[in-house]
């Protein structure tokens, strides 16, 4: 009877899973569904030879080249998960280990509450505070640098978040035991602390690259969205999210299909991506 | 060696410090940016009127109660299914190792999709072909689809970070699975739970684009879960980027967000202290 | 406990799914009440949001619905017919002919420049060479000796076609260092940066100079930017402001738009800052 009921438990676990894997095989194919019609009248090696990007409601007219806003999407997420993932952990270790009671819950409500904070808001910022700082610097201001900034100060949070939830997991006999062993607070972190928590903090690093190349509004609004490739931190790039968002509006035809084009490569991407890092996790594990 | 690890130490102690009152800053300068600008427009009137001449002038009150409309749906549909999907994935590896890995991948990159794509897929599954045209309920199930991978990544992550020692403890006491979940790894797991909770909360009540195109854009008050509703963060979009002379509201919208996720990280912190307060650990 | 556990489990989820079959239920039976359904354009929303509003309160019996997402929204909602009305920011092209189109009232495009640049007027060919890239600093259109920052509209916006028919330029000979999207992401762009050129909708421009947010509109050639103007005829860079049905719309629809259409709405019109159509 108990392994029974242990065994409706898993079933009905089972099912939840299934459910929840289904949304991504739900949005694959309605990307697939609307993009099967540019597939048809681009043809898939259009959109990676084409020589630049001029879409049209007609495909024999236009261009299609996805190439530069591929390479602006890595960029930017890359760039902004290169420095948030350090600011995060310090973020998380400052919480867990350093900071007196009070002032690591205080800032933990900070840094819950630009969890949640519209990208409109982020992107606004940085239209009217940060863009202008760095056309100071090297015009004309919104570049990929921009889009770094902006992107860090989102994800951040998702990354300080789940590795402080890590660090509240790990068994406080660890610390008891680093502790008595006279281990120094850098020794013990570096021993017991970061290796017992890895699983959370790669989660949220995930997490973090996953809200870094999907994000469109914050990104529309300072990197320019000039589409080529980037010779430099200063350049204006642009996204394919922001290519979807800045175009989707007023697109119809080839053009309009196009865009699910983009959005169906940014999703090939990103599970290319995710299945080489399970691929390496696996091989390392 | 000694002196070496002696400085690594401080070094630390510096670089942690110096995070903390950096990103700190950064915070307050854009806090105070919101704060400065939206501050003067702040009363109870605001809360208790419905949006006039587009959002210039009047309050907020309709938008916020299609938020919260929205929201509720999001966590009821999203919660079952991503604390269920968690379970699995953590408690049940043994059993599905290829299972779980597949699902864990497939949440990784449901994690990268745009958020105008959720938008765009919503309007197309949820508005059209299941009928339920442009309506808070609509906007709440695709929020629920895009909250999904942040709930179950956090949770999972939290029941991972659960020694082993206590199930093992539970099993050799000769308590079923069902058992050793609610009493021994839930309170453990908890914080795991919250922050997906938060972050969940967080993602969801700042999202916009893909409300755009399911829960719509329709500023009066709700009268059913069926209605067209807009949300707090479409509300800041369209003052900010399309109304001329709105941007004055769309700082003290954004103001009350920010007063909002306070209220309700507090409350979910507080809830989750309470719900763990059997807490075996410490 | 494990128990209660599995059976809250299984009932939230029976309750999510009977909800959501009666909601569909509903919702195909409200359907038949008069409900009209307007979907498009953003720049157009905001007014016909405020003409529904006002529509509503001497019509209790109807509710108007309006949605945004864009003009190719509107038209492709209007051609599956799950919207009564679509909203189009631009000019119907040949193969639009199956739609109605009613023009409810028209947006002028401008080109603003930031307060501390010093010009004040540019020649048709001037700007042609700006926006081409044969012109990078101001100094060779008679301003100070700096880089011109070219901001152009992302491909398909109404105003970018508007801007592009006036001067027959060809999409590909443009030469943007920033591409945007809505009106007030070019009014920001140019406020924090004093060597940007960009063109907007006038009466959005229009309201910003009275506000003093640091921008100033141009004149073109010889011919004045202003909403004045537009109403004259004077000024050629417009656009209509569209609403489109298709086939034979309902008695309530054809009320509505006639709504829309007469002088009742004016007013909102103008605090929209568009002009009405004479």
């Amino acid at each position: 009877m108990k392994f029974n009921s242990d065994g409706i438990l898993l079933w009905l676990l089972r099912t939840v899973a299934v459910a929840a894997g289904g949304v991504l095989i739900l949005i694959f194919s309605f990307l697939l569904i609307e993009s099967i019609s540019a597939f048809r009248e681009i043809g898939f090696f259009r959109f990676f030879s084409d020589p630049s990007w001029h879409p049209n409601t007609n495909s024999n007219t236009g261009s299609y080249n996805l190439v530069p806003m591929i390479l602006g999407s890595f960029y930017v997420m890359l760039g902004a998960v290169f420095l948030a993932t350090p600011l995060a952990i310090l973020s998380a270790l400052f919480c867990h280990f350093y900071a007196p009671a009070a002032v690591a819950g205080f800032y933990r409500r900070i840094i819950e509450v630009f969890a949640g904070i519209p990208s409109v808001v982020y992107g606004f910022w940085g239209l009217v505070v940060l863009v202008p700082l760095i056309r100071e610097v090297q015009p004309p201001g919104p570049s990929l640098l921009a889009g770094i900034f902006i992107l860090t100060i989102m994800i951040l949070p998702t990354i300080a978040l789940m590795t402080d939830a890590a660090f509240s997991g790990v068994p406080k006999n660890y610390i008891v035991a680093a502790k008595a062993l006279g281990m120094r607070r850098w020794t013990m972190l570096r021993a017991a602390i970061i290796p017992a928590s890895r699983f959370g903090i790669t989660a949220g690093v995930i997490l973090g690259a996953g809200r870094a190349i999907g994000e469109t509004m914050a990104i529309l609004m300072v990197c320019g969205n000039v589409v080529q490739t980037p010779r430099g931190l200063f350049d204006p790039i642009r996204t394919l999210t922001a290519n979807i968002a800045l175009e989707m509006a007023y697109a119809t035809g080839d053009h309009r299909s196009a865009l699910f084009v983009s959005g169906f490569i940014l999703l090939v991407a990103i599970a290319a991506m995710v299945m080489v890092a399970d691929l390496v996790k696996a091989d390392v594990i | 060696m000694e002196i070496h690890r002696n400085i690594t130490d401080k070094l630390l102690v510096v670089g942690v410090w110096v995070t903390a009152i950096a990103v700190t800053c950064l915070f307050a300068w854009i806090l105070s940016d919101i704060l400065s600008n939206g501050l003067k427009n702040l009363s109870w009137t605001f809360l208790i009127e419905s949006p006039h001449d587009a959002g210039r002038s009047g309050g907020i009150a309709s938008v916020l109660v299609s938020t919260c409309l929205i929201l509720i749906i999001c966590l009821v549909v999203a919660l079952p299914l991503g604390f269920g999907t968690a379970v699995l994935l953590a408690e049940y590896t043994s059993e599905d190792k290829l299972f779980g890995r597949i699902i864990r991948c497939n949440l990784d990159v449901l994690a990268g999709v745009p958020s105008i794509v959720f938008g765009l897929f919503g309007n197309a599954f949820f508005c059209i072909y299941l009928g339920m045209g442009f309506s808070i309920l609509s906007g709440g199930l695709t929020l629920a689809c895009m909250v999904l991978p942040i709930l179950i990544r956090s949770t999972e992550a939290g029941f991972r970070s659960v020694s082993d020692d206590y199930r093992r403890a539970a099993a050799g006491l000769g308590m079923g699975r069902a058992r050793t979940l609610v009493y021994i790894l839930l309170p453990v797991a908890a914080p795991g739970l919250a922050v997906g909770i938060v972050l969940g909360i967080g993602r969801a009540i700042a999202e916009t684009a893909a409300l755009l195109f399911t829960s719509g854009y329709v500023d009066r008050m709700p009268g059913s879960v069926l209605d067209s509703g807009r949300s707090i963060s479409i509300h800041i979009y369209d003052l900010s980027m399309n109304v001329p002379g709105g941007e004055s509201n769309a700082y003290t919208t954004a103001l009350v967000l920010v007063i909002l996720l306070v209220v309700i990280n507090w409350t979910s912190t507080w809830v989750t202290n309470r719900f763990s307060g059997g807490n075996l650990l410490y | 406990m494990k128990k209660i556990f599995i059976l809250s489990l299984i009932i939230a989820m029976a309750c999510v799914s009977a909800a959501t079959i009666y909601w569909h239920e509903f919702a195909s039976q409200s359907a038949d009440s008069e409900k009209v359904v307007v979907t498009g354009s953003s720049t157009i929303a905001p007014l016909v949001s405020r003409i529904a509003k006002r529509y509503e309160e001497t019509h209790p019996d109807v509710r108007i619905d309006v949605q945004t997402g864009g003009s190719s929204r509107g038209l492709a909602d209007a051609r599956t017919g799950s919207c009564d009305v679509g909203m189009i920011s631009r000019e119907a092209t040949e193969n639009e002919a199956d739609l109605t189109w009613v023009t409810i009232a028209k947006d002028a495009v401008g080109l603003i420049v930031n307060t501390e640049n010093t010009i004040t007027t540019l020649a048709d060919a001037e700007i042609v060479a700006i926006y081409t890239g044969e012109v990078t600093n101001w100094s060779e259109v008679g301003g100070a000796d700096r880089p011109i920052t070219v901001v152009n509209k992302a491909a398909g916006r109404a105003t970018l076609k508007v801007f592009l028919d006036y001067f027959k330029i060809a999409p590909e000979e443009i030469r943007a260092d920033i591409i945007i999207g809505d009106n007030q992401h070019g009014i920001k762009t140019v406020i924090g940066n004093p060597d940007a050129i960009c063109y907007v909708s006038v009466g959005t421009a229009e309201y910003e100079v009275k506000r003093g947010t640091g921008i100033k509109l141009l004149d073109i050639g010889n011919i004045e930017s202003s909403i004045a103007g537009v109403m004259s005829g004077a000024y050629p860079l417009s656009r209509p402001l569209n609403l489109v049905t298709r086939g034979i719309p309902s008695d309530t629809v054809l009320a509505f738009l006639e709504y829309c259409q007469s002088t009742a709405v004016h007013d909102l019109i103008r605090e929209e800052y568009f002009v009405e159509v004479q």
